[in-house]
């Protein structure tokens, strides 16, 4: 290393300094500040009924969107992956548009079409759906911000594994269902569990666009993070602390889960799948190969 | 009949792969395009429609409005000031994490990713515990612009550091050594070595913080307070004139941060795929895909 000790000391306590006062420090504060009496006040705060309420209807959206991204991500994975045609790129742009639309932007579009004067709101209502201010819209939502994750983590695994063991399947007289259940799905199984785990990170959190759908109603349209900042404007601040515990919490879990999955792809754990560029990502590796 | 041997004979040469059946590629394609249809493109559509409801000069006026104008010019600024600060703090963190050597380093750099793994209005409540009215070191900052400059650092932090580190991890070592043994000094290794070959990670990572500042929505409400002309950024100000039955006019400003999103988002798979001078073809390009990929859990892009 030819660099002098005293520029690496000086990096050092300019990064460790940044990463402290920015992340850590305040996040321990809010631990602190959760905690400061005990563990009862923020049990309390938790078991309050809009809070039971919140993490429930928080726990839904995760049981809808989830699934519904799932299999939509997997399906559209294979399309992409597999069938080379002249609109897969116009599927892959659409793709990644949730990834560059405001989460309030896309609450409003939902309000435009599914609110009283929007496109679809009023025969819905004639029909006697109610999506806005309900817990359809907050789907959608939720579907909406989350949609990419399962499909951008499958495609390149599927890239990966290529298409020498499915070809033997189908030689053995395996028909395609049989194929993607006993072949491929298990082959791309961690590829589809990190989209899972992300997926579900983004639907907990999810907070601009539900406000806008959602009307955060006590008790009834309300969502963890929504409880969260209701709490803290109406000067509950334990009850805001506590319920952004449990959501830093399972944030922590997203991230150890993010780590380990990273480590098992790139272990190869389930045959020859390393998630390309991972390996930087992931782990801490940091011996350059060359 | 399944796998039943005598038609393993007879059975056609295999295909490249699992392929649907001609029917089913049809229906899946239906269905794909179906789903991103109702879930992505008609509201969108909506939104677009809504902002040239009253015609092109409505759209105008709604955009150019003094506070709304004050709301863009405030996104801007602040989410120019955060990227400068994030790329140098950045590419130092990312540079630490990859040439120093100290316990725990594992622990630090998945920390890294909590910003983007952290629920976003958990992220501005954190920032007001320690940096708001009951701050604890004296420090409040709430409800003024440096609060918003503080909420967007916390979320865009990682996007340099991701996109610096496989650079510095590929870089070849040699040139440095060549340089010092030639008599250059530490500042001018780095000045003439170092930093061009990190440079284009450097400009991805901004672009891309940039991207997720401008409609940064979560992590501000709380701390920023919100005041009209003074803290309020354009997104917030989307949700207000919602609540005010302005629906046209926040349309009108949803339009404009959909169009530079998306030309960042275009401007940087584009500029990654450039690639790097002495890197491996590529490896900027699949970290920005990275990125983009897990920078939207628990955020607001």
């Amino acid at each position: 290393m030819s660099s002098p000790t005293p520029a690496k000391w000086g990096l050092r306590t300019l990064a460790f300094g940044y990463l402290g006062l920015l992340l850590l420090a305040p996040v321990a504060m809010i631990f602190y500040k959760t905690f400061e009496h005990g563990i009862a006040p923020p049990f309390e705060a938790m078991t309050s009924p809009d809070a039971v309420h919140a993490i429930w209807l928080t726990l839904l959206m995760v049981a809808i969107a989830v699934p519904l991204n799932t299999v939509f991500g997997v399906g559209c994975a294979l399309l992409l992956v597999r069938h080379k045609w002249k609109g897969n790129a116009i599927i892959d742009g659409i793709i990644n548009l949730p990834f560059a639309v405001s989460p309030v932007v896309i609450g409003l579009s939902l309000f435009l079409l599914y609110g009283n004067d929007g496109w679809f709101g009023p025969t819905l209502a004639e029909w006697g759906f109610e999506v806005l201010f309900s817990t359809p819209g907050m789907v959608l939502a939720s579907v909406f911000v989350s949609l990419p994750f399962v499909v951008r983590e499958t495609v390149p695994v599927l890239q990966e594994i290529g298409t020498e063991q499915e070809q033997a399947a189908s030689t053995l007289g395996a028909n395609a269902w049989q194929t993607f259940w006993r072949v491929t799905l298990p082959a791309i199984r961690w590829g589809v569990a990190y989209g899972i785990v992300l997926t579900t990170a983004r639907v907990l959190g999810e907070f601009g666009a539900v406000t806008i759908v959602s009307g955060s109603i006590s008790g009834e349209t309300e969502t963890l993070p929504l409880f969260v900042a209701k709490a803290f404007e109406q000067f509950d601040e334990q009850a805001a602390y506590a319920g952004a515990i449990v959501l830093a919490l399972l944030a922590l879990t997203t991230l150890l889960l993010m780590s380990i999955g990273g480590r098992r792809t790139k272990a190869g754990a389930s045959g020859p799948i390393p998630i390309a560029g991972d390996a930087a990502i992931s782990t801490s590796d940091t011996k350059e190969g060359s | 009949m399944e796998g039943h041997p005598a038609t393993l004979t007879t059975a056609p040469p295999p295909r490249a792969g699992l392929r649907l059946p001609w029917a089913g590629l049809g229906l899946g394609r239906g269905l794909v395009t179906l789903y991103l249809s109702l879930i992505v493109l008609l509201p969108l559509a909506a939104v677009v429609d809504e902002s040239l409801a009253k015609g092109a000069g409505a759209f105008w006026d709604s955009v150019t409005g003094s506070e709304s104008m004050a709301a863009l010019k405030l996104t801007v600024i602040c989410s120019l000031i955060v990227v400068a600060i994030n790329a140098v703090f950045g590419t130092i963190i990312a540079w630490v994490l990859v040439r120093d050597e100290f316990p725990g380093k594992g622990a630090v750099n998945a920390l890294i990713d909590l910003p983007f793994a952290l629920p976003t209005i958990v992220a501005g409540l954190t920032l007001l515990t320690l940096y708001g009215a009951e701050s604890p070191i004296g420090v409040d900052v709430a409800f003024t612009r440096i609060a918003v400059v503080m909420a967007l650092c916390f979320v865009t932090l990682p996007f340099v550091v991701r996109a610096v580190q496989p650079l510095l991890i590929e870089m070849d070592r040699e040139m440095e050594e060549a340089a010092t043994s030639l008599g250059a000094g530490g500042f001018t290794v780095f000045r003439r070595i170092i930093f061009p070959n990190l440079l284009p990670g450097i400009l991805a990572g901004i672009l891309l913080a940039f991207a997720r500042a401008l409609g940064e929505f979560g992590s501000l409400v709380l701390i920023s307070g919100n005041i009209p002309f003074k803290t309020e950024v354009s997104s917030v100000f989307i949700r207000s004139q919602i609540e005010s039955g302005n629906v046209s006019g926040a349309a009108a400003v949803s339009v404009v941060l959909l169009a530079i999103s998306l030309a960042l988002l275009v401007a940087v798979s584009f500029f990654a795929r450039m690639g790097t001078r002495n890197s491996e073809p590529g490896v900027l390009s699949r970290a920005v895909n990275r990125i983009i990929a897990r920078s939207q859990i628990g955020g607001d892009t």
